[in-house]
């Protein structure tokens, strides 16, 4: 015998539609949201700014450079304190007191000093050391010491002492029972650390180097101060000649938030290819 | 080298510690412990927590330095070359390299996360021994299979059970053709229904004349498996003997009371 089926004395509700809940409050607040943007585009649309020169000048020759001048000198400054951070981490992780002793200088300098300081060093080097090298073989300092030379040792060196501390947090965060099967398959210790803790590392790394990145691409507008031609001085340039003072601005912070909306996602692909073995497959 | 660091294979047990002494801090680990393990031979050592076990095991593939003494490994002396009446420390790469006759296997199982279980497994075998890859690669399917666990070459160790992991890892240590193997109780971290299978494969390699130091609270395993038991104490072996004798018939009371709190 079949047990009774309660459902026989219930209401039969298998027809009936499903009605969602309304979130009454997501639309009120879309609603001000929308009615505050409305009021802003407003406020600029008629303010004081022409929006035409925008226009004209957001490809002009000068930005165009100054747009070049901003992505390969992240690139390049980047690229730069990458590698002085994973060495210094390195140094710093070491069982050597020597070379720990020299990266913790190293961090403690530059992070304990102004970058645009830093910036302004390099590019007067040459009021220090008037000529650089030995004998017959020494330059002019203002020869050489150009304002993107400047740049590239004052914004990549100051990155470095940065990034060696995310590096090092990544390397902290890997397990020591890493580094013991590393080298009970008798690895050495810098074999270990690039296939075996590095590659974990990364994983933790990633965000905040992608922080880092997309710091780097403002920074280098501080190396307007050295005459160095990036966007912001280019815009600069422009509205020195022009007066087109906001204009040309507008111009500059357009350009900044397209190049950090291409690295969002690169970074989010990056992520993905890190996390390797996360138990993502689960 | 100005004289050999090698001692005639014939005189020689494939590891032999002589009056070890490890010291962290103020607290004696090792108290001097002397030590022969010859090969084929399988040595289970047991003892409370805190008594060196790990330690000493550390000690015989160089993760941990010892303060004195000396430890031999096939012949070789560990950590040291001998140069006339002095010691000097060898360099990292050589450390390394006198590794390589010695696999471990972990409590933990420390298996690489970001690899496979065959790329655990060739890893050693192509990066550090520079073995040609294909041929690391079947080497690592016939050793996955002798695991039984032919079909998880693929699986990465966050989707494999402990006890899929642990024989994976003892995998990564045979793929080095190493001459001694030494397991730091290898299947404490697993859940009890699946330390038998991890037994299994240990059994399978002792009964393959591996020589093996495994330290070990499965007494059942240490009975039957093991060639002779060695009771740590205190940094030191208090007791020593062929299992059925120690285990069956122990004469220390500290190894008595150890035997009756572990069995109850
Ligand atoms: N790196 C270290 N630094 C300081 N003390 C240590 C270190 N390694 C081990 N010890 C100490 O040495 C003693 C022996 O440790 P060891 O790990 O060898 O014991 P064990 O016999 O393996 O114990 P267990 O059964 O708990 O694993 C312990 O008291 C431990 O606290
Ligand atoms: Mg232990």
């Amino acid at each position: 015998m079949p047990a009774p089926n309660a459902a026989a004395s219930l209401p039969d509700i298998a027809h009936y539609t499903h009605v969602p809940n309304r979130h009454w409050g997501r639309w009120l607040a879309v609603a001000i949201i929308i009615l505050l943007i409305a009021g802003l585009a407003r406020a600029f649309a008629v303010g004081q700014i022409e929006w035409d020169f925008v226009g004209r000048f957001f490809t002009a020759p000068a930005i165009m450079t100054g747009l070049y001048n901003t992505l390969w000198m992240t690139l390049g400054a980047m690229a730069l304190g990458i590698t002085l951070g994973v060495i210094t981490a390195v140094m710093r992780m070491s069982p050597n007191p020597v070379l720990q002793g020299v990266a913790m200088g190293y961090t403690w300098l530059f992070r304990g000093t102004p970058v645009i300081l830093q910036l302004l060093l390099w590019f007067n080097l040459a009021l220090i050391f008037p000529r650089l090298g030995f004998g017959e073989f020494s330059v002019r300092t203002v020869d050489v010491m150009t304002p993107a030379l400047a740049a590239l040792l004052g914004l990549g060196i100051n990155q470095g002492a940065y990034t060696s501390e995310v590096i090092r947090a990544g390397m902290l965060s890997v397990d020591t029972g890493q580094y013991e099967a590393a080298k009970a398959i008798g690895m050495t210790r810098l074999r270990a650390l690039r296939r075996i803790i590095f590659p974990q590392a990364m994983r933790v790394v990633i965000p905040p180097l992608g922080n880092e990145f997309i710091g780097m691409v403002k920074l280098t507008s501080l190396a307007s101060v050295i005459q160095f031609a990036e966007i912001l001085h280019a815009a600069q340039n422009i509205y020195y000649a022009n007066s087109r003072v906001i204009e040309l601005l507008i111009v500059a912070a357009i350009w900044y938030l397209i190049i950090v909306s291409i690295l969002t996602p690169l970074q989010m692909l990056l992520e993905r290819r890190f996390a390797r073995g996360a138990g993502g497959a689960r | 080298m100005s004289q050999s660091s090698t001692m005639p294979p014939a005189t020689m047990p494939l590891v032999a510690i002589v009056d070890v002494r490890k010291k962290f801090g103020d607290f004696e680990a090792l108290a001097g412990v002397s030590l022969d393990v010859r090969a084929g031979e399988v040595l289970c050592i047991i003892g409370a927590s805190g008594s060196g076990k790990t330690t000493l095991l550390r000690c015989v593939n160089q993760l941990v330095t010892i303060d004195s003494g000396a430890i031999w490994v096939d012949g070789e002396l560990t950590g040291w070359r001998i140069d006339g009446t002095k010691l000097h420390a060898l360099p990292e790469k050589e450390v390394a390299r006198q590794r390589l006759s010695t696999g471990m296997v972990f409590q933990r199982f420390n298996l690489f996360p970001h690899m496979t279980a065959l790329e655990n497994i060739i890893e050693g075998p192509v990066q550090v021994q520079k073995r040609n890859r294909a041929e690391a690669v079947r080497e690592a399917e016939a050793l996955l299979a002798r695991v039984g666990l032919a079909d998880k070459a693929g699986s990465y160790p966050a989707n494999l059970s402990g006890g899929q992991q642990q024989r994976v890892a003892i995998a990564r240590a045979l793929a080095m053709k190493p001459k001694l193997m030494l397991f730091d109780e290898p299947t404490s971290a697993l859940d009890p229904e699946l330390v038998g299978e991890v037994l299994a494969a240990m059994k399978e390699l002792a009964a393959s004349g591996m020589t093996m130091i495994v330290v070990t609270h499965e007494l059942g395993f240490a009975r039957e498996v093991a060639d002779r038991v060695v009771y740590m104490d205190r940094g030191a072996i208090v007791e020593q003997g062929p299992a059925a004798e120690v285990l069956g018939n122990p004469q220390e009371p500290r190894l008595r009371a150890f035997l009756s709190a572990v069995l109850s």
